[in-house]
């Protein structure tokens, strides 16, 4: 009997919703101003579309804003971290999360707006300091689907890792209040130019929002990598070398720590490049594959090098490697093929391992963790491998008065692109150096650089932070 | 009484330590240690600098013993420790004075 009642109920249930969907339904001619009443249908659906891509953009590229961030903290803290001499690790990592919080600030105070602020050439304006107008909307200049706030908080972790990769050229010799002013000079009067040159609206270079010399940087080949290697020669070569430099050991203290920090910037990496999309679509995933068989086949060309040059393939040839072809892949990743790709991988590790164990040696500059050997080389070959590799079919970016679809690189047949390439690697060389050399002229003068030999022996962990990175003798 | 001290390879701890408690060693006292005799050490290569590593790691074991029991012991270690090649490491022995028990004060070869 209950069982009898049951489906009684469910088709008494079927029948009810069946009427009311028909009930739903407008007849055709139901309605005098049925057209009417479509077109609103369809602005209804195109409306429900368009914020179902934007949801799925918005989820992605706030994925990516994590991922990026922990390419700083702990990706590179512990990839340096790892590098350098066991009384200086604290230091060291607190390097790179500094910039976390620095920067963090000064990009909402004004640094934002100075690179993607309406602007001139060289540099944004002033509109969006304290991130006026920064909110849900959407900027369609840069990213028409997602809040101008996503957008904005994704740009800022490029902002903190970059002046995080100097640090490496002036591992354990330099005071923390010096590098905090030097890096807080330096985003202003280096990276917002220059990542407004390269990616803000009426850009000098900018590629895909009209630049004099249209330059084609995906993820910051020259904003990010240019920029950071070329001022981290500066640097090493204004500081001069560690106490006991060259001819003191300084292995590294922990090669375990920099393989775990090296493993996380490749994942954090995938943030970096294909966020650089700006959108959850195939560009994204173009650009996520293009930076996995750069990377793989960076790891492989530099220890293949080391192999045969020592004997043996280490860990760490590996891994800087790896984080050699994710630089040269930076510029080019999002308009190159997986197999050009493989190409530009596979010269990136075996240069920069060059860069790194041959012409730091012949010049003798202590670029104590080579950010100048890895990023400015590599990243100065990618951002010209990328003018002979980019290709139309993978991303349509250069187009005529028409719209339509002109050659992307040289093997495309436009070989104008390597001129730009080169007036782009040119002025983000000529602008880290300069700009370097004038903002450590005035830290030096106004706060000194370098701790004090005693200091500098003792270890920064102790003379910077008072404290210590192993503690071992704690009391039971 | 004869304090011995062995410096032996890290890997040979484990049996070192068992053929010392089968032929009745109580207790024994083990260090973490770094050196060279004869051995060369070895070169590491970071980012194509050579560094060369001339204090390798070993293990340095004591143990104060009954005169009587301290040539077997001797023979215990060498056995155990022996590899047959260089680096092997060394065992001294030197004479001690008196051994104090802290719990009950007990001195000389009960104590140990």
């Amino acid at each position: 009997m209950g069982k009898f009642f049951t489906v009684f109920l469910l088709l008494a249930m079927v029948c009810a919703l069946f009427s009311a969907v028909l009930a739903q339904t407008p007849g055709a001619s139901s309605s005098a101003n049925s057209t009417d009443s479509q077109s609103a249908r369809i602005a209804k659906l195109e409306q429900a579309a368009a914020e179902a891509k934007s949801s799925g953009d918005n989820a992605w590229m706030l994925t990516c804003s994590a991922l990026v961030l922990m390419m700083t903290g702990p990706g590179l803290a512990l990839f340096y971290g790892g590098l350098v001499r066991k009384k200086n690790v604290l230091a060291t990592m607190m390097q790179s999360f500094a910039m976390i919080g620095i920067v963090t600030l000064l990009w909402a105070l004004v640094e934002f707006s100075l690179a993607f602020g309406s602007g001139g050439s060289f540099i944004g304006g002033l509109h969006n300091i304290l991130l006026h107008g920064v909110g849900s909307q959407p900027d369609p200049d840069y990213a028409a689907t997602i809040p101008m706030q996503t957008f904005m908080v994704y740009q800022l972790m490029f902002a903190i890792i970059t002046p995080a990769l100097i640090t490496g050229a002036f591992a354990e010799r330099m005071k923390f209040s010096a590098m905090s002013v030097f890096m807080v000079l330096w985003s202003l009067l280096v990276y917002a130019p220059m990542a407004h040159m390269v990616w803000g609206k009426n850009g000098l270079l900018n590629a895909a929002l009209g630049g004099r010399f249209p330059t084609l940087d995906f993820a910051g080949g020259t904003v990010v990598h240019v920029t950071s290697g070329v001022s981290a020669l500066v640097c090493a070569l204004y500081m001069g070398h560690r106490l006991g430099y060259p001819k003191q050991a300084m292995p590294p203290h922990s090669v375990v720590l920099s393989f775990i920090g090296a493993c996380l910037l490749w994942v954090g990496w995938f943030g970096f490049n294909a966020g650089s999309a700006l959108s959850a679509g195939s560009l994204a995933t173009s650009a996520f594959v293009a930076t996995h068989f750069g990377a793989a086949a960076a790891a492989a060309g530099w220890a293949t090098a080391e192999w045969i040059r020592n004997g043996k393939p280490s860990a760490l040839g590996a891994i800087s490697g790896a984080v050699a072809g994710l630089v040269a892949i930076t510029p080019a990743a999002g308009f190159v093929s997986p197999m050009s790709a493989i190409i530009i991988g596979l010269l990136a590790g075996a240069f920069c391992y060059f860069m790194v164990v041959k012409v730091k040696m012949i010049f003798g500059y202590d670029d104590s963790l080579d950010a100048f050997g890895v990023h400015g080389a590599g990243g100065t070959l990618g951002a010209l491998l990328t003018g002979i590799f980019a290709s139309s079919a993978v991303n349509p970016i250069l187009k005529d008065s028409q719209g339509n679809t002109l050659a992307s690189g040289l093997l495309e047949g436009n070989a104008h692109q390597l001129v730009n390439q080169l007036i782009g690697i040119m002025i983000a060389w000529v602008l880290a150096a300069v700009g370097t050399l004038v903002i450590l002229k005035i830290v030096d003068t106004v706060i000194g650089l370098r701790v004090s030999e005693d200091h500098e022996m003792q270890g920064l962990d102790l003379s910077q932070h008072g404290e210590e990175g192993y503690y071992w003798e704690s009391p039971a | 009484m004869t304090k011995v001290e062995a410096i032996i390879q890290v890997s040979k701890l484990d049996a070192v330590k068992d053929a010392l408690q089968e032929i009745g060693v109580e207790g024994m006292t083990v260090f973490e240690a770094r050196g060279h005799g004869r051995q060369k050490g070895h070169t590491e290569v970071y980012r194509g600098r050579e560094y060369t590593v001339d204090l390798i790691p070993k293990v340095k074991l004591e143990v104060v013993l009954a005169d009587d029991m301290v040539e077997k012991a001797v023979d215990a270690i060498v056995t155990a420790a022996r590899t047959g090649k260089i680096g092997d490491g060394k065992i001294f022995y030197t004479r001690i004075d008196e051994a104090i028990r802290i719990r009950n004060g007990e001195r000389g070869d009960g104590a140990l």
